[in-house]
């Protein structure tokens, strides 16, 4: 077990960004998102929704549309711009300024030749995917107003395109418009001179139009004669955005009050084949406009201004009651936002746009589990230049800083005078002069003695630059033998013998020994080297759990023993990835786990609970005698007394730093969602 | 055969109406609905009661149109028995014996003359374990068939009627059952179940509570406990199933129905409001809100005109396209509590007691109708549960019936008791009562019994209240005080007590001219008129529980019961008990009319019934087990005629009836043999040409035009179409547009003339009629067989009747109902 001291901390104002649009790739299985402030991530719906890529955004640069061509990904804004992004190294590749003003939608053809741009001038720009760049080909007929949203017909021979109050079908080898079909204005809103947005149309493949509107309608047309087939009335307000399954039974609609909707396509009796579009499911998952949907296979993806992404299943798709069929709802960053300088007692906060620095206070609490925080002192490091911080680490000895942006590093030198008044900030020095190989960096860490900073780079490399008295100078790059997917997560050891990375691709390499853990399917989302056994513990997205012994080179026997019996089930549902792994160096058998909504203590050699067993029986242990306790525990204590964890770590006087957001801080500062009538209000 | 002269007690009026959903006829004129052991139709546009479809021996629990011919009916009951019916003559068709209790009905076109029944599970009858079985009904043309080809297609189904639905005119069934739907499909022989979780997460209740299936499309509705409506789509399927939700009422749903296109869904509950939701817009919905009481079901007719709510009061309202509700058709409410007692009011004849919440009910027992509702309370009723409302307790009516008496009274757990005695006089030209006095807060607690002193001719009328405060107030009706042009009011006359103790109950002599008031042990006898105490009566200890002066004869004699189990019985001229027995009486009651008196004793169980004289040491009448449980309250209500009977032991039900009321609420009443066959007769009189809707003003006007007509020439009876036209002409057009006297003479002459030939072809025409009606009646096949044999033996009449004086055509009519009416009879003794 262990007690310890805990400064519990709820004054980091982290605030997730509105989702504003998503596409899914379901050869890859993966989801795109892209946030208001213009970070785009992706998820690995294959490896347990793992967020495996940030990349981070600009200022100005809101991110309008995305669209994935094959394995390349575009997106699209309003400052005009058709951006295609690196996702080995975490970056835009080339951005192609489209000459119609703002852009509202892209949307490539199924073949993944060409690609359609609605701009503001009214204008559907084609676009011709290239090897390395795409290249203008031609304007469909211009229309009046602007371009709202775009659908391909499936065979590539036809577009569809949302405006204002219309909705114009163009034939896409002509660039002619064949068909302009008029969208009634608000059934309901009083004003009826207010023209109507059409906001979402989905082109089937039996010229099947649906279309979605400001006026809270989902209109089903025929795509071939042009007249209107169906109106379904879903909400007072809007219907923000469509999504089709891949199959073409089901469409998903969004509005602004925070629902999905399903519509089926169903034959009304039994045995009959013609088919009607039915509306059957309503999904209630978000207070606020669902901005964002993706319906795959077997789930409605969906994601808003209330800043969740939510995986609901559909139960008709999925075995009932398995791990498949529970309800995720995605939060927090799968990342850590916050450093510790363990020796100083210092926490660093990233944000988009700039760094908080606090200093721990001297906790009054005796032993307590819940002590105080007292902030002594904090700094502000503003960022530089447009772009978003997208990493940041502090030294253990709290001497150094360093953070990313996408196109530069900056590393201050901290002066900390422990006798300084809290009220006068800590002195920093910019370091002016960096190796010019730190340019492109998107994970950093310090060495334990603090004398060294290591930065992943482009091709899963790493650098390795020493710093000094105001002084960095560029030591070595750690080339792996393989790989080209981004290193995100990166664990020096304690004794500054080892680096352990791991990246996107699943490998994990420990430098120093040039040694490869066996790569084992699920990507790894924590990495740390045990300071006292030289093993190596790593965690995965599909909640599992290796040691390897660095001396030995293979599995240490706990963790075959684990892999042998398996994890328990409960475990297993949990849906957040275990974020960061610390060790006790009270207690080496100890490994301290967490994920967001709980703290676990690993303790080795207690055994290893059965699948039988009560898994979260830490408040039933409390209330039994001591030889009971000692028979009914098993390895994985698990705390749930913290919700909403950033981070957990232990600092050097053995004081636990626990990070949380509460999620009614998150939700108090979103803005106040459409007006709804409730029953009994 | 029973003997003549027997008396049984039989369930009469009041009973439940809105127990299953009723069935509205094809042409929307007629509603059919279980009553009680009949089946009782309604026309649809005047609200009465047409026919009464007796013969059931149990309780009726489902009506049915026959899917083959939409002018007969099924019912079905729990005496094992499914009945056919011809609901427009109110003929019984043909008995099907099943043998076991049938607990609803189901029939569908694409299932020639079969029935789905739901009964119990034979095997054991203590688990509430019910199946849905198939019924092969024999075509035989015999009247009593039996009917045991049954063949069980569901198992665990809810013995609700609302859970049991045909789709798609019987390609699929499908049945709901506490939190699991079933869907049986019948070509494949396949059923499919869908079962959900008991709550979802916000707390809602999941348990289906109705189902109603789409007429066209695969769509079956589901209600469920928390108000959601689900649509269920694609159930083919195990597992892509998919349901829609639709909510709008906060609590449970309690019947869908979908319109006979498929173009709306129909749903109520016990928000009294019925909402129609557009099938495929389920946005756009429409409600007819103030029904006035929770909807247990609603039905829309076949044709999609009229839809029909049942109402938790006891009530159906018909309403026209879901705008209007053009008729009500109200029975008698019960509530869970009759604390006024039954009561009659001497003007109407009407029974009287407690009905909607603050309300009086007048209810006539010899048209078994609601005649009104009289509100007491005078406040907004509140549907919100754990609310004390006002309630009424206690009523009286003068022996004249122009002064009614109310008590009302709300206890509520942290206020002191609020009490209103409020004085209402009948307004002759308004017929109805008018509150005179409201005296509030008469007494400081309860009022145990209250009474007005009974002489008719006397000139102040008083009444007596008596209350758990130890007092007893005398209430008289006062000159004004003021000379304000207000009435006169009442006032409190004299306060009585005795020794402290409680007064339990008082009474009134015959002829007003003593006051009995039972103090707990203690009976006391005062003068009205000088409110001095006469004499007290103590008898053995024990509570006095009621007490009744004699009438008539018997005026002397003073009876009370005790808590005790005695019945004492004192002269009132030697002030001395005159005898006295050991019975455990209950209730202690006087008939106006004669000297009767009727005790019921509860006893392990059940009640006993005698009828005595008090002069008389023998009882007149007693019945062991007159029925289960106690009797709550009796009334005796006078006859209105006179029945004559000589049998000893029904004398006593010749000039009144005995009605009671159980602590189940079910009302009975006794009947003689005599006064059944007299009802048969009088409701086969009833039974009129119904084209014109039926009312009483209707059957005098009626009458008294065929009586007219009949002292005409015959040639009246079928003028031609052209003649009718011409006198229409003559007497409808304006005077001074008509045209001169001479031209309209010929015309008139004329049509005269046609019309004698006419009357040679007389009987063609009697014959043609009835040809024609006959087939409209018998448009199925079996029921021609039945009636071939009579149709020989009419003709034999119509040969006799041809040379005889012509008759008019009621007496046609009326010759031609007792003749298929006989005939039935004889056919049905030929075959047992």
């Amino acid at each position: 077990m262990g007690e310890f001291k805990v400064h519990r901390i709820r004054f980091f104002n982290h605030m997730p960004s509105a989702i504003r649009v998503m596409a899914f790739n379901s050869h890859t299985e993966r989801l795109v998102v892209a946030r208001a402030d213009g970070a785009v991530e992706i998820f690995n719906f294959a490896d347990n929704y793992y967020q495996e890529k940030v990349i981070p955004g600009r200022d100005g640069k809101a991110v309008e549309a995305l669209c994935w061509v094959g394995r390349r990904l575009f997106s699209a804004g309003l400052d005009g711009e058709i951006t295609e992004y690196d996702l080995e190294n975490l970056r835009p590749r080339n951005s192609m300024e489209a000459y119609g003003g703002p852009i509202w939608t892209i949307s490539s053809n199924s073949q993944g030749t060409l690609l359609a741009a609605g701009c503001e001038d009214g204008t559907v720009k084609m676009f011709e995917v290239l090897e390395d760049r795409i290249q203008f080909q031609r304007n469909l007929s211009r229309q009046k107003g602007r371009i709202i949203s775009l659908s391909w017909h499936p065979t590539g021979s036809q577009i569809a395109a949302g405006m204002l109050d219309m909705i114009k079908i163009f034939d896409a080898e002509t660039g002619h418009a064949t068909h302009r079909l008029l969208v009634e204005r608000g059934l309901q809103r009083t004003s009826n001179s207010q023209e109507v947005v059409v906001w979402s149309v989905a082109f089937l493949s039996d010229h099947t139009i649906i279309s979605g509107d400001s006026a809270g309608k989902v209109q089903i047309w025929d795509g071939i004669t042009g007249t209107l087939v169906r109106t379904h009335l879903l909400t007072k307000w809007d219907v923000l955005v469509l999504a089709v399954s891949p199959d073409e039974s089901s469409v998903i609609a969004g509005t602004s009050e925070g629902t999905v909707v399903q519509f089926q396509f169903i034959s009304s009796t039994v045995d009959q084949q013609d088919k009607q579009w039915v509306r059957t499911r309503t999904f209630k998952s978000h207070s606020h406009d669902v901005r964002a949907l993706v319906h795959t296979d077997t789930a409605v993806v969906s994601g808003g201004v209330d800043t969740q992404l939510v995986v609901r299943p559909l139960l008709d798709k999925v075995e009932k009651n398995t791990q498949e069929s529970a309800m995720r709802k995605i939060i927090f960053p799968h990342r850590n936002l916050v450093s510790c300088a363990k020796k100083a007692g210092l926490l660093l906060f990233q944000f988009s746009d700039h760094l908080e620095l606090w200093r721990l206070g001297e906790s009054d609490g005796n032993g307590e589990t819940r002590a105080h925080t007292r902030l002594t002192s904090n700094l502000r490091v503003g960022r530089f230049g447009e772009d978003n911080i997208c990493c940041s680490a502090l030294s253990p000895c709290g001497g150094w800083l360093a953070y990313a942006t996408v196109s530069s590093v900056r590393l201050y030198r901290l002066q900390l005078d422990n006798n300084i008044t809290p009220l006068v900030p800590l002195s920093r020095l910019q370091v002016s002069k960096l190796p010019k190989e730190l340019n492109s960096v998107h994970q950093l860490s310090f060495s334990s003695d603090s004398s060294k900073l290591f930065a992943s780079s482009i091709l899963s490399s790493v650098i390795v630059a020493s710093v000094k008295e105001l002084e960095c100078k560029y030591l070595h790059t750690f080339k792996p033998p393989s790989g080209e997917q981004p290193v995100h997560l990166l664990s020096p050891s304690e004794d500054g013998n080892w680096l352990a990375t791991a990246n996107t691709g699943g490998e994990i390499h420990v430098f120093d020994l040039h040694c490869s853990v066996p790569v084992c399917g699920s990507c790894p989302t924590a990495v740390s080297i045990h300071p006292f056994s030289c093993s190596l513990v790593s965690v995965h997205a599909d909640q599992q759990i290796f040691e390897f012994s660095l001396k030995q080179k293979e599995f240490t026997a706990w963790s075959r023993k684990l892999q042998k019996q398996g994890m328990h089930p409960l475990w297993l549902q949990r849906d957040a990835p275990i974020t960061r792994v610390t060790f006790n160096p009270n207690n080496p058998t100890h490994i301290l786990l967490h994920d967001t909504s709980m703290f676990c203590i690993v303790d080795q050699i207690l055994p290893l609970p059965e699948e039988k067993t009560r898994f979260y029986n830490q408040s039933v242990l409390q209330s039994l005698s001591l030889g009971e306790r000692l028979r009914n525990s098993h390895a994985f204590k698990v705390y749930r007394n913290f919700q909403n964890l950033l981070c957990v770590d232990l600092m050097e006087d053995h004081s636990l730093v626990v990070v949380e957001r509460p999620l009614l801080d998150i939700v108090s500062q979103l803005p106040a969602p459409v007006q709804q009538k409730k029953f009994a209000t | 055969m029973v003997e003549y002269g027997d008396i049984r007690v039989v369930y009469r009026g009041g009973s439940k109406i809105n127990f299953r959903k009723p069935v509205i006829s094809n042409d929307s004129r007629f509603l059919l609905c279980a009553s009680g052991e009949s089946v009782k139709v309604f026309s649809s546009v005047t609200e009465e009661c047409v026919h009464e479809l007796r013969g059931h021996t149990g309780q009726v629990t489902g009506v049915l149109l026959r899917p083959s011919n939409h002018l007969q009916v099924y019912s079905c009951s729990t005496d094992g028995t499914v009945r056919l019916w011809d609901f427009t003559d109110g003929i019984l068709v043909r008995t099907y014996v099943v043998g076991y209790p049938v607990y609803s009905i189901y029939a569908s076109l694409n299932h020639k003359e079969v029935v789905f029944i739901v009964t119990p599970v034979q095997s054991d009858k203590r688990t509430e374990l019910f199946q849905l079985v198939a019924v092969n009904l024999p075509q035989t043309p015999d009247q009593l068939v039996e009917a045991r080809d049954l063949s069980a297609v569901l198992s665990d189904v809810s013995s609700n009627p609302s859970t049991i639905a045909f789709g798609r005119g019987g390609e699929y069934l499908a049945s709901v059952n506490n939190l699991k739907m079933e869907i049986y499909f019948f070509k494949k022989n396949k059923s499919y179940s869908f079962s959900l979780r008991e709550y979802t997460k916000n707390g809602g209740k999941n348990t289906f509570t109705c189902i109603a299936c789409h007429p066209k499309d695969d769509c079956v509705a589901t209600g469920h406990d928390d108000g959601k409506i689900r649509l269920w789509r694609n159930f083919k399927q195990k597992k892509e199933y998919t349901y829609s939700t639709l909510h709008w009422h906060h609590s449970a749903v309690s019947s869908l129905c979908f319109t006979p296109e498929g173009t709306n869904l129909l749903s109520g509950g016990v928000e009294s409001v019925l909402v129609q939701w557009r099938y495929n817009q389920e946005n756009q919905k429409d409600f007819l809100p103030r029904l006035g009481a929770a909807i247990t079901h609603v039905t829309v007719s076949p044709d999609g005109a009229l839809f029909s709510t049942s109402h938790s009061d006891n009530k159906i309202t018909i309403i026209q396209s879901c705008v209007k509700v053009s008729a009500v058709i109200q029975g008698l409410v019960k509530g869970e509590n009759v604390t006024t007692g039954l009561l009659v009011d001497p003007r109407s004849k009407a029974l009287v007691l407690n009905g909607r919440p603050g309300h009086l009910q007048f209810y006539s027992l010899q048209r078994d109708k609601l005649l009104f509702h009289l509100d007491i309370v005078q406040q907004e009723y509140i549907h919100e549960a754990g609310l004390e409302q006002f309630e009424v307790v206690r009523a009286a009516f003068d022996a004249s019936g122009l002064w009614l008496a109310t008590v009302e009274e709300r206890k509520q757990k942290s206020a002191e008791l609020e009490l209103n005695l409020k004085l209402w006089s009948f307004d002759e030209q308004t017929q109805s009562f008018v509150l005179n006095t409201t005296v509030s807060a008469p007494h400081e607690a309860r009022i145990t019994a209250m009474c007005f002193s009974q002489a008719a001719d006397s000139q102040t009328t008083t009444l007596v209240s008596a209350s758990r405060d130890g007092h007893f107030k005398a209430w008289q009706l006062g000159l004004p005080a003021h000379t304000d042009d207000e009435g006169p009011s009442w006032s409190c006359d004299f306060v009585g007590a005795y020794h402290g103790l409680v007064p339990r109950c008082c009474c009134f002599s015959a002829d007003g001219s003593l006051l009995a008031v039972g103090f707990q042990e203690v009976v006391t006898v005062w003068n009205p008129t000088s409110w001095e105490l006469l004499t007290t009566l103590s008898q053995p200890p024990g509570d006095v529980r009621n007490l009744c002066f004699g009438q008539l004869s018997c005026s002397k004699y003073l009876l009370g019961s005790n808590n005790k189990k005695m019945v004492c019985c004192w002269n009132l001229l030697t002030c001395s008990l005159e005898w006295s027995t050991s019975m455990d009486v209950s209730l202690l009651l006087v008939d106006s009319r004669s000297e009767n008196m009727a005790a019921f004793c509860c006893q392990d169980g059940s009640t006993d019934l005698f009828v005595f004289k008090p002069s008389e040491p023998r009882p007149l009448f007693s019945q062991k087990a007159v029925c289960s449980g106690r009797v709550i309250h009796a009334v005796f209500t006078p006859r209105e005629v006179m029945l004559e009977s000589s049998e000893e032991s029904s004398q006593w039900l010749n000039r009144s009836q005995l009605y009671f009321l159980t602590e189940f609420m079910d009302l009975l009443t006794f009947s003689t043999k005599a006064e059944e066959e007299k009802l048969m007769a009088s409701s086969k009189q009833l039974v009129i040409d119904d084209t014109v809707a039926m009312t009483p003003f209707y059957l005098l006007l009626g009458k008294h035009r065929h009586e007219h007509l009949g002292n005409e020439e015959s040639a009246e009876r079928t003028p031609l179409p052209q003649s009718s036209v011409a006198i229409k002409e003559l007497l409808q057009t304006p005077a001074h547009v008509l045209p001169a006297t001479s031209f309209l003479c010929s015309m008139f002459a004329k049509s005269l003339l046609i019309s004698v030939t006419e009357t040679r072809e007389e009987n063609k025409h009697v014959d043609e009629e009835m040809e024609s009606e006959k087939e409209e009646e018998d448009s199925d096949e079996e029921v021609e067989t039945k009636i071939s044999r009579p149709e020989q033996e009419a003709k034999g009449v119509q040969g006799g009747e041809s040379t005889a004086p012509t008759l008019t055509k009621t007496q046609v009519r009326e010759l031609r109902r007792v003749r298929k009416q006989d005939l039935s009879w004889i056919t049905g003794l030929l075959d047992s």
